[in-house]
């Protein structure tokens, strides 16, 4: 949940929901990216170290530029925690259910 | 980039249990607080039971230690000893909301030799997203934020 937050707060800029909304097409270069957006290159770098680092982009090394892409893993935060959840209830459940005391 | 609504997929689960349906579906429902993970409750205090309503719009809740009740949503559906529909209404903040409805089914289904499989999905996960977006969309933009949760829920999906 905490994390889902982070990755909202992240887009409440709208110079980095304008970055995400390019990385949406496919992964790009940094300098792709600023490309026709009113900022700096170094700025457009640090935008996207607050979205790498909420978990919304990851990036990876091409020779001596950095590409980046939305990580489909980030928006799993709610997602992999029910995931995680109904494991451990059900389990649960079936404890219960067949456990010393569930017998019939 | 496309206009229709990609939604992340429902989370699903299965266990088999030695059991049958009929006894699984009252111990599912009737027994919640008997195997409910205590970690995962939402009220202040500590939780003591929970309890389901055996009835179409029986209310879903958690007693806690001090004996305050906790509500997290309603039975939508109940026909024993085969299917479970429940509101799920708490959000992604932690917070009851009679206006979030997460749907969780849950199917009973006879195997043979006394053994019955339950089938969970937990749906309507895009919902969680809309309701930040509820919050959120007052300090921004409209149309905002559930575009871009479409777009990150669609890339999310695309590359499961």
């Amino acid at each position: 949940m905490t994390d889902a937050a982070a990755a909202l707060a992240a887009l409440a800029d709208p110079t980095r929901r304008q970055i995400f909304e390019r990385l949406a097409s496919g992964p790009r270069a940094v300098g792709e990216i600023a490309r026709g957006l009113p900022v700096t290159r170094p700025a457009v770098s640090q935008h996207l170290a607050v979205l790498k680092s909420a978990g919304l982009v990851r990036d990876q090394a091409a020779g001596t530029r950095r590409i980046y892409e939305i990580d489909p893993k980030g928006l799993g935060t709610i997602r992999a925690w029910l995931d995680q959840f109904w494991d451990t209830a059900l389990a649960s459940f079936k404890d219960e259910l067949e456990g010393t005391k569930g017998n019939r | 980039m496309s206009a229709r609504t990609i939604r992340p997929a429902p989370v699903r689960k299965s266990i088999t249990v030695k059991t049958d349906a009929a006894r699984a579906f009252e111990v599912f429902t009737g027994r919640m607080g008997r195997w409910w993970p205590r970690s995962h409750c939402i009220a202040a205090s500590p939780q003591k039971d929970v309890v389901v309503e055996p009835k179409v719009g029986g209310r879903w809740y958690e007693i806690g230690e001090d004996g305050s009740h906790c509500s997290w949503g309603k039975v939508l559906a109940w026909e024993p000893p085969t299917r479970l529909l429940l509101a799920w209404q708490i959000d992604g903040n932690w917070k009851y909301d009679p206006n979030f409805i997460t749907e969780v089914e849950v199917r009973f289904t006879a195997l043979a030799e006394g053994e019955t499989r339950v089938d969970l999905e937990h749906r309507n996960l895009d919902r969680f997203g809309d309701k930040i977006d509820d919050v959120r969309s007052k300090i921004d933009s409209p149309n905002g934020w559930g575009g871009i949760l479409k777009i990150y829920a669609e890339v999310a999906e695309a590359d499961v």
